[in-house]
């Protein structure tokens, strides 16, 4: 087969005007609406790099770039050989944000002419200050699009760059907005370990990395890219060649290195951090309960935070004095034995009608039973058992012998979470492997053909359906516990939205991309309620949240930490195609013993 | 007593009767075949027995006992395995998988062995790998060694059969519903399966029914041969007796055209 | 089997407490202060049948507002086999869109000058903005997941609800926005056939009832309407046969976005109230409706539209009350999602049947 080249542009001004274009208006469409809905004039409390960016800007500058980058995406068909990328593709980028940033200058005279407060409540003063940089509107104007065309130029770039410049540039980005991220984390760390003087070297009083910092850091990590290129590369290809007893040692050396990690970092962060760990193990242990309803068994459970709620309520009613119509006061730990009990109940009672429907009924169907578990709590009818829209307060903390579990000392919480999680990941991963883990991608895979090798469908989703319930439950008794009190209010569909778009970012089905997913998400972005590491994010999150589900559905199904098999399963095609290309182990027919010039089948 | 006694069977999808009035039974240890043109209701036979599709009437009879009505996982533990015309494996499961699972009504552990990883789980666990194994080492060096670890998709379309039939093999059946094995193989993979098929019978020990199109496999192979045209049977017998018969050449062929008077 | 056990025991039980109920409900309307009554819920008066006219008419207004937004489920299911779980958050776009408007036209005067005028332009802004939103959702989020396994783009339209609501928070803000009042003349009191009726709620069904005559004759009777359905029926042939399938596509969003963005309207000037959040219970109770009427067949839409707004108006007075369960107006939510159990539970093709294509059925 031979090997057509793309047609190369014929000069730079030969570009596809009606993509660049609708391009450049998507960025600018981008600009305005992150303008408008807040998120500049917001966030720009948070200092990134000391004097010279604030989350704010960043926010604004990201975009150009970002989209600089997508519209230089060259498309290239199967068979052909990619065109070389440079000048053509630096001019459509450059062009693409300057017409995003002249649309910025357009908005920055609207705001000046109009006043369309009154809809759009963003629309301020402090928008214009924001956008003019403190000077007048004329430079305001000319400095966005002339940024905005920089930026999506860089953003081009990349496309341009050589490979070791590419690795260097994203690296050091990477490298020092998670650093700037992680400030709060960092603070305790050094306090703990007595590195005040990094601490003071990295970040300045009023927040952000110092100048210097992001210079001398920077040109590290930008070093250390280079010279461990190939070696992560190989290491991860050695470990994914590993096999049989090689893999579970190498597995078990990670599994406890993380496990030390997790026991001994909190005890030298503080309150704040360790309250959003504790909040990040907390909805860690429902994504590890949806990630075998949804990603073992798949069965879209959209009512997932009922189960959550049962576990919460049970904890309340038994062990709290406040408990309006039965206080037996019980331990947490006696309470918890009633907590599993509901939730298999409630399990079998929600799964037993839903288990025979087609996948996107069961979807609504749970949020159905989600929500009227929440209305029942929350009802007149069932108030005096569930304190109605009160709820139910002062829950006492867990009583362990030799410390007690409070929400006030966040990091017992942690531990008290920590330990649920254990048992979750340890659940998680002897069923994968197991009978019952096996039905359930048989019944993933095609249902009908499962029942008909013998697979009892019904009980089997019945059993994924009560596992979840359980470990949820015990989410909620943690919760309970720990904020003293639980009020309707902390059931909302909301909560199950959100655990279903952690599992599906971290990637289905695979316990490290559903910690990779809580981490990230909710550890950075926060959760329904929660603030997490980036507070300024907390009337964003919701809309970054969705935002990311549609992306990774549309782009990255199988999530940020894939499973192999999900990867397959999602990608069947490139697989064959890739094993084809590279004529590799791939089946066919030729191996029939012929003895009579029999012919060869592909 | 026959394995399997089927009494006027019906089966009827909105005003089509797919089947009627069928009367067929197997004796264990026989492999008899099914035919028939397109579109004569072999495959909703199958269905019809296996539990896919509720009769409208009739009586099917499992070693004595009454399956009408039963959920296809049900009717698998009784002893009934089939394969699928249009092979449906799972296909992002390995070769191996697709024929571990399929031993799931055969085992018991659940919940509480995996997860304390009991030595019943363990034992259970390393005879469903073995027989698996075994039961894949029948078609030879083909879904062994490597490819037992390669996902279903990926196998080449021979071997997909095979794997169906393999799958259907582990559910450890006593009789065997073979729908249309042979379809889409070439000549010498033809013969190969049909030689695999007789001794499945002799190796294995089970009782077979066959939906088939490759007369030489039918012939081949049967012990008997059943015809069915439009749901209902016209024709029972020895291959012999049945490809000479009349009204089964009329079924397929039409009958000859009227001289013009 | 025990499940199927259990779902006859659920059966017989809900049909148990709905028949004594009713009864009891009978009872009280004879006997006040029966034995039962007194026993059970001695606040409880029962209705008069003024009262009962009353909740009817509110029902039936709800419940065609339900069946307008339940279109857009109900094509969109019947064309591209999933639940657009967005549809509800295009309806909210609608409701958004009047809001704006309606509020410009009263701080200029115009609303209360020229209503009808305004009252025309608000709706048609509100279709343009919702027939925008959703072809635009359709082209960025659902067109590129056209052959992925069906519950991907379930999903993606819960990521894409979610976007567009806290999009609408960020950019509207968080507070309920209110209509302007509609003017005297329409929205007095008038009595038709011993029925008291708001001139609001007339107003809502007969725009409802137009929107659908409309709907009905562009589906069964013009080439678009036969390509949508030819579409639902079988997308392949439908290519096959020279029909432009990712028109009819858009075209489907469209039309149901229109239908829900004349919902929002109504919405809007019914209860006067919008906020981001507004478009998700309706959305899931429009979605009932259409399951409930059979999904992909737009009479059963409304039909169960209707049947839905009638339900959960009524029964939290017919049954619920003479059971002695207290605060029923808190449980009215309760009882849509429970008829959308027990529809999808016991008869999952609708009252009117599905129309779906056999791909789309398995």
């Amino acid at each position: 087969m031979s090997l057509r080249v793309a047609p190369a542009p014929s000069s730079i001004l030969d570009q596809d005007w009606s993509k660049v274009l609708r391009w450049g208006l998507i960025c600018g469409g981008a600009l305005i609406a992150i303008c408008l809905v807040g998120m500049p004039v917001e966030m720009d409390r948070r200092i990134l790099v000391e004097r010279y960016l604030s989350l704010g800007y960043l926010s604004v500058l990201c975009i150009p770039v970002l989209v600089g980058w997508v519209a230089s995406t060259q498309v290239v068909l199967e068979g052909v050989e990619a065109r070389k990328q440079g000048l053509f593709d630096l001019v459509t980028g450059f062009v693409v944000g300057a017409i995003g940033g002249g649309c910025l200058a357009l908005l920055m005279v609207a705001l000046d002419s109009w006043n369309l407060r009154d809809p759009l409540v963003n629309w301020s003063p402090k928008l214009l200050r924001f956008l003019t940089y403190e000077n007048g509107m004329g430079f305001g104007a000319v400095a966005w699009i002339v940024t905005g065309a920089a930026l999506g130029l860089a953003g081009a770039s990349f496309r341009v760059m050589p490979r070791v410049v590419r690795r260097f540039t994203t690296f050091v980005l990477f490298g020092l907005i998670s650093l700037s991220i992680l400030e709060s984390v960092i603070d305790d760390l050094s306090e703990g370990f007595r590195l005040e003087w990094l601490d003071d070297f990295m970040y300045a009083k009023k927040g952000g990395l110092t100048l210097t910092s992001v210079i001398v850091i920077g040109a590290v990590i930008g070093v250390l890219s280079l010279v461990a290129d190939g070696r992560m590369k190989a290491a991860t290809e050695r470990y994914r060649n590993l096999e049989g007893v090689e893999r579970q040692k190498t597995s078990i050396v990670l599994f406890v290195v993380v496990a030390v990690l997790c026991i001994v970092l909190p005890m030298f962060l503080g309150k704040i951090v360790n309250e959003l760990l504790a909040n990040v193990g907390l909805f860690l242990l429902l994504a590890l309960g949806l990630n075998i309803v949804v990603g073992l068994a798949g069965l879209l459970d959209l009512g997932y935070v009922a189960f959550f709620a049962v576990g919460g309520y049970t904890t309340a009613v038994l062990t709290s004095p406040n408990s309006p119509w039965f206080a037996p006061e019980l331990h947490f730990g006696f309470a918890l034995i009633f907590v599993v009990i509901f939730a298999t109940i409630t399990g079998l009672v929600i799964g037993a009608p839903v288990i025979r429907m087609r996948g996107d009924y069961l979807a609504i169907v749970t949020l159905g039973f989600g929500e009227i578990i929440r209305l029942l709590f929350m009802s007149d009818w069932l108030g005096p058992y569930f304190g109605g829209a009160q709820g139910v307060t002062n829950i006492p903390g867990v009583d362990l012998g030799f410390a007690t579990v409070k929400g006030t000392d966040p990091r017992s919480v942690f531990y008290l979470v920590l330990f649920f999680c254990a048992i979750a990941i340890y659940v998680s991963w002897r069923l994968q492997a197991s009978r019952l883990g096996r039905a359930w991608m048989a019944i993933r895979e095609d249902e009908q053909v499962a029942e008909a090798m013998g697979i009892n469908t019904v009980s089997s989703k019945l059993m994924a359906f009560v596992v979840g319930a359980v470990l949820a439950s015990f989410s909620g008794a943690v919760l309970a516990a720990k904020v003293g009190s639980v009020f309707p209010t902390s059931f909302m569909i909301l909560v199950s939205i959100i655990i279903l778009v952690v599992v599906i970012v971290g990637g289905m089905g695979n316990i490290a991309g559903v910690m990779v997913g809580s981490f990230v998400l909710i550890g950075v972005l926060g959760g329904p309620k929660q603030p997490g590491l980036l507070q300024e994010f907390q009337n964003f999150k919701l809309l970054i949240y969705g935002l990311l589900l549609v992306f990774m559905m549309l782009k990255r199904p199988e999530g940020l930490v894939p499973s192999a098999r999900r990867s397959r399963e999602l990608h069947q095609e490139e697989f064959l195609q890739d094993a084809w290309l590279q004529d590799d182990k791939l089946d066919s027919d030729d191996e029939v013993s012929v003895s009579d010039g029999g012919g060869e089948e592909q | 007593m026959s394995l399997l006694e089927i009494r006027d069977l019906k089966v009827t999808f909105g005003g089509l009767d797919a089947l009627s009035g069928l009367n067929f039974h197997v004796d264990e240890g026989e492999i008899v075949s099914v035919i028939g043109p397109n579109g004569a209701g072999k495959t909703t036979f199958f269905n019809a027995i296996s539990g896919l599709v509720p009769p409208t009437e009739g009586e099917i009879e499992f070693e004595g006992e009454s399956i009408v009505g039963l959920d296809p996982s049900i009717v698998t533990s009784l002893g009934i395995a089939r394969t699928f015309q249009n092979v449906r494996l799972f296909p992002n499961m390995t070769v191996l998988e697709n024929v571990m699972v399929a031993q799931h009504c055969r085992t018991t552990q659940l919940l509480v062995g995996a997860l304390l990883q009991t030595k019943a789980f363990k034992k259970e666990e390393r005879e469903i790998r073995e027989r698996a194994e075994e039961v894949l080492g029948f078609f030879g060096h083909r879904l062994i060694g490597y490819r037992m670890d390669q996902p279903a998709f990926a196998l080449s379309y021979a071997n997909r059969r095979r794997l169906e039939i393999a799958r259907a093999m582990a559910t450890q059946p006593r009789m065997l519903l073979l729908d249309e094995p042979v379809a889409g193989m070439n000549p010498i993979e033809t013969i190969e399966l049909t030689e695999m098929i007789g001794r499945l019978r002799t190796e294995w020990g089970f009782t077979i029914v066959v939906i088939e199109h490759d007369m030489k496999v039918v012939r081949d192979v049967s012990d008997r041969v059943v015809v069915l045209d439009h749901g209902v049977p016209i024709a029972q017998g020895s291959y012999d007796e049945v490809s000479t018969d009349p009204d089964v050449i009329e079924a397929y062929l039409g009958r000859p055209v009227e001289a013009a008077s | 089997m025990a499940v199927d056990r259990f779902l006859t025991f659920i059966r017989v039980f809900l049909v148990t407490m709905i028949v004594i109920g009713v009864l009891a409900f009978i009872w009280q309307q004879i006997d006040p202060d029966n034995v039962f009554a007194r026993w059970r819920n001695p606040n409880a008066r029962g209705l008069t049948g003024d009262q009962f006219k009353g909740l009817l008419i509110s029902g039936l207004s709800q419940g065609s507002m339900y069946g307008l937004i339940a279109l857009g489920y109900s094509m969109v299911y019947g064309v591209l086999g999933f639940i657009n779980f967005a549809h509800g958050e295009v309806f909210m776009v609608g409701a958004m869109t009047g809001f704006i408007a309606s509020d410009k036209f009263q701080a200029n005067g115009m609303w209360e000058e020229n209503f009808l005028l305004c009252l025309l332009l608000i709706v048609v802004m509100a279709i343009f903005f919702s027939t925008f939103t959703a072809v635009v959702m359709e082209r960025v989020a659902y067109r590129p997941l056209r052959n992925s396994p069906r519950l991907i783009p379930l999903i993606t339209s819960i990521g894409v609800s979610f976007f567009v609501q806290n999009l609408v928070l960020g950019l509207f803000g968080p507070s309920s926005k209110s209509y302007p009042r509609l003017p005297e003349w329409l929205a007095k009191q008038r009595s038709i056939l011993t029925f008291e009726i708001a001139g609001t709620r007339l107003m809502v069904l007969v725009v409802a009832a137009v929107s659908m005559a409309v709907l009905w004759y562009v589906v069964e009777r013009t080439k678009t309407g036969r390509a949508m359905r030819a579409v639902a029926e079988d997308k392949e042939i439908a290519s096959l046969m020279g029909i432009d399938v990712n028109r009819t596509i858009v075209t489907t969003f469209a039309v149901g976005g229109a239908m829900a963005g004349v919902g929002g309207i109504l919405w809007g000037l019914m209860f006067r109230s919008v906020t981001h959040m507004t478009g998700f219970l309706p959305g899931v109770k429009a979605f009932t409706s259409a399951v409930v009427g059979g999904i992909g067949n737009m009479g059963g839409a409304m039909a169960g539209g209707i049947s839905l707004g009638s339900a959960e108006s009524i029964a939290p007075m017919l049954i619920l009350e003479p059971l002695g369960v207290p605060g029923v107006s808190q449980l009215k939510d309760a009882v849509a999602f429970t008829v959308l159990v027990l529809v999808l539970l016991f008869k999952p093709a609708g009252l009117f049947g599905e129309r779906l294509s056999s791909e789309d059925r398995a």
